[in-house]
């Protein structure tokens, strides 16, 4: 239970009862020398804030720097995952292209402007975390919100003073004049953000809500029912089946079967002279097998082998020069060392292509080779 | 108080000769330096023409477009403020004129025109059908036709209720201003593609029409405000225009100078990370050589730098702000139309000598002596106007 002298006076407000009377009651305001006061109404009246020389607000300040921190964070942010963290190319583009990421600054400044504005609004000019104030629940609250304006000049101005003060809101044409009280244990008028009791308050909501967040995606859609889609019916790498009494997945292939896409080729890199020895070039060299050969060599041989075979290719200097394919010796090699070659590749050097090609179409490479092989190498005659 | 209480009679026609005198000059210096450089290079000065010819009709057609917005949108800020930008789209007549030249001489500059080289370039002969020299002249005389008999009707209109006071007009202009804006969508576009984007005959690109619609009601509207707030500055304007007039004025440059960026950069980005030959081609002399100092300098001079000189309430509002932003905008647009035209002439270096000159002096000359020469025969206030009112108590 309160007692009057535990009240303390936060300000004198009068109420008018139109809104010519307020502008002229709030311009008499200041020209006395008022400073600390407000001027209420129940929409916003054009050219109040000018009557009463109200300074530009700075907010936008606040939304400016905030706002390109936002800017500056996101491209920090981008440079450092995509170009020093993770380094990784996309779409050809390089590492840190910083094009694509101009609408992210963009929504990142917005983002950082909107958000930063609102809580600085909150924080600077309503106080907040004061979840109070001596005009709430008055009487002259009530009605500045509905049907009349106001103006409230407060007792932490200068020139205040109860009695006058009250006597020269009721000379300016004042429907009413009154005191407003209020508990100074209830409501303090401090500015509070570093307030304990709030930066705790702020700190909880913070780790249940990155707790909750982690405990939703990390932990809970592992459990039943939210596992359906982490939990399927079918054998993942490295577990054994269920299924089958052995724990394999599958059946293996019969005794002494080859699938077809399997055929195991004769004879290995290392064994060149055996394979040139004994395999033979199956197909004929149809205009399609050449055709099916220029397009696999141009697109597997030529980045290292060039368009001619004569190792001068476009990516010279970044992998090991491969000989031209001109040279005596390979000119007089026979089908079956090429053929190995592109199927199990060269002494660590030029990679095994035989996941890349099919069989047939390595033929086909083959017969093409030649097919340079004897354009480069022809001699010059004069038909008669 | 009344309208006739607050236009002052004796300054209706009251632009000072200075003007209608340098214009003149400039006139006359830029028509014999065109044709010096005609002498001298014909092909570079035919592309000097074409930068011309876009940045007086962008202006021009611009300046009607914001005439149009004036009465579409029923605004009354500005109808104390519509004459000056009818008085700039009276250079729109005199477009056919700066045509006319290139329309009889197309082959040195359009490369599309030689059918000889359709035979290694595929591409160009899928556009025949809408690439063509018949075509393209009947499209030029079309447009150029439809922006004059659009000028001439509104601004004849509001002309006419400048003695009779009749609302009526004004309804009847606003019927106009909105048959003309789809139309003027169109027209412009069909312009930008023609003039510019033909130049470069391989290139695809569906959203150039609004780049050249942003950089032109950009460049009108810095010109109009350069006119208002130097006569308004001089007590030369026949009314007295407040703070809030400027601020409106700013306001629109700032929402431009950000619209030209936006558009720029979503047709840049949409290129750049598509990737294909048939979008890049265009970009890459212009990111290449003396060409990347023009267009790092674009962003900058056309979007950072006004971008932060108007960012505030304050800058809208101060006079001597926005006659220097509007100046330096107008050369923007300027390195714009150059950035737009020349690299199709020399891919290589970005090029500055006579013709350049010739196409600055000439535009300035022309877009003055027009203002000048319209200001003189009109009421710089539209008098008769049912908004004016409304227009000069305008607040924020």
């Amino acid at each position: 239970v309160s007692t009057v002298a535990e009240r303390r006076l936060y300000g004198i407000a009068a109420l008018f009862d139109n809104v010519e009377k307020v502008l002229s009651a709030s311009r008499a305001v200041v020209n006395k020398g008022y400073r600390s006061f407000d001027t209420y109404t129940p929409y916003p009246v054009h050219g109040l804030d000018n009557v009463m020389k109200l300074k530009r607000s700075r907010i936008g300040i606040v939304t400016l720097v905030v706002g390109l921190i936002g800017v500056v964070s996101l491209v920090l942010f981008t440079w450092w995952t995509n170009s020093v963290d993770y380094p990784l190319v996309i779409g050809g583009k390089p590492y840190f292209a910083w094009p694509s990421y101009v609408p992210l600054m963009f929504e990142m400044g917005v983002l950082f402007g909107a958000v930063s504005t609102v809580v600085a609004l909150l924080a600077i000019w309503l106080g907040l975390p004061r979840n109070s104030h001596p005009l709430h629940d008055t009487e002259f609250q009530k009605r500045v919100s509905d049907d009349r304006f106001g103006i409230c000049i407060e007792a932490e101005d200068a020139l205040f003073d109860e009695k006058r003060t009250l006597e020269f809101l009721r000379s300016l044409g004042a429907e009413t004049v009154d005191p407003i009280y209020f508990e100074a244990e209830r409501i303090t008028l401090k500015q509070r953000v570093l307030d304990p009791k709030f930066i705790l308050a702020i700190v909880v909501v913070a780790i249940v809500s990155s707790g909750t967040t982690y405990f939703g995606l990390n932990k809970m859609l592992l459990i039943r029912p939210w596992s359906s889609l982490t939990n399927q019916a079918k054998v993942l790498p490295e577990s054994g089946s269920e299924f089958y009494p052995d724990g394999f997945a599958m059946r293996p292939p019969v005794q002494g079967t080859v699938a077809r896409s399997e055929m195991p080729d004769e004879f290995t890199a290392s064994d060149l002279a055996s394979a040139g020895k004994f395999l033979r070039n199956p197909l004929l060299p149809t205009p399609h097998v050449m055709k099916v050969g220029e397009r696999d060599f141009n697109t597997y041989c030529s980045p290292c082998h060039g368009y001619f075979a004569d190792g001068d290719s476009r990516l010279q200097g970044q992998f090991p020069s491969p000989p031209s394919l001109h040279a005596d010796s390979l000119l007089r090699a026979p089908d079956g060392l090429y053929y190995s070659v592109i199927t199990s590749g060269f002494q660590g050097i030029m990679p095994a292509y035989s996941r890349q090609i099919p069989r047939d179409e390595r033929w086909a490479i083959i017969w093409y080779i030649r097919a340079l092989q004897k354009s480069q190498n022809a001699e010059a005659t004069i038909s008669k | 108080m009344s309208v006739s209480e607050q236009v002052d009679a004796t300054k209706l026609r009251n632009v000072p000769s200075s003007y209608s005198i340098a214009g003149w000059i400039l006139l006359v210096l830029g028509v014999l330096l065109t044709a010096i450089s005609f002498a001298i290079n014909s092909k570079h000065a035919s592309f000097s023409l074409i930068m011309t010819l876009t940045f007086v009709g962008t202006i021009g057609i611009g300046a009607l477009f914001w005439v149009g917005v004036e009465y579409v949108s029923s605004a009354v800020w500005s109808t104390a403020l519509r004459r000056p930008f009818e008085f700039v789209a009276g250079v729109i007549p005199f477009l056919i004129v700066l045509a006319l030249p290139l329309l009889l001489n197309m082959r040195t500059v359009f490369e599309w025109t030689h059918r000889m080289l359709y035979k290694d370039n595929p591409e160009l002969l899928l556009k025949a059908p809408y690439l063509n020299v018949p075509f393209f002249i009947i499209r030029t005389i079309v447009v150029f036709m439809v922006w004059w008999l659009f000028y001439h009707l509104i601004t004849a209109n509001s002309r006419k209720q400048d003695g009779t006071q009749d609302q009526r007009l004004t309804a009847r202009n606003v019927k106009l201003s909105a048959g003309f804006m789809p139309i003027f969508a169109l027209t412009l576009t069909v312009f930008s593609i023609d003039w510019l984007m033909s130049l470069t005959p391989n290139w695809f690109s569906t959203i150039f029409g609004v780049y050249l619609f942003a950089g032109s009601a950009l460049a009108a509207m810095a010109f109009a405000t350069l006119l208002i707030v130097k006569l308004n500055e001089k007590s030369l304007f026949p009314v007295k225009l407040t703070p809030d007039h400027y601020y409106n004025l700013g306001a629109f440059l700032f929402a431009f100078v950000n619209f030209w960026a936006y558009i720029g950069f979503s047709q840049f980005m949409l290129q750049w990370y598509g990737n294909l030959r048939e979008e890049t081609l265009w970009y890459i002399p212009r990111m290449h050589g003396s060409w990347a100092i023009v267009s790092i300098a674009l962003v900058l001079v056309e979007f950072l730098i006004p971008f932060f000189l108007l960012i505030t309430k304050p800058a809208k509002m101060d006079p001597r702000r926005l006659v220097f932003v509007s100046i330096w905008l107008l050369v923007a647009h300027a390195i714009d139309v150059y950035w737009m035209v020349v690299p199709a002439y020399d891919p290589g270096h970005a090029v500055f000598e006579l013709s350049e000159v010739a196409f600055i002096i000439l535009s300035v000359g022309i877009l003055l002596s027009v203002f000048a020469y319209k200001a003189k025969g009109n009421n710089m206030v539209p008098i008769g106007d049912p908004k004016l009112q409304r227009g000069l108590e305008f607040h924020l």
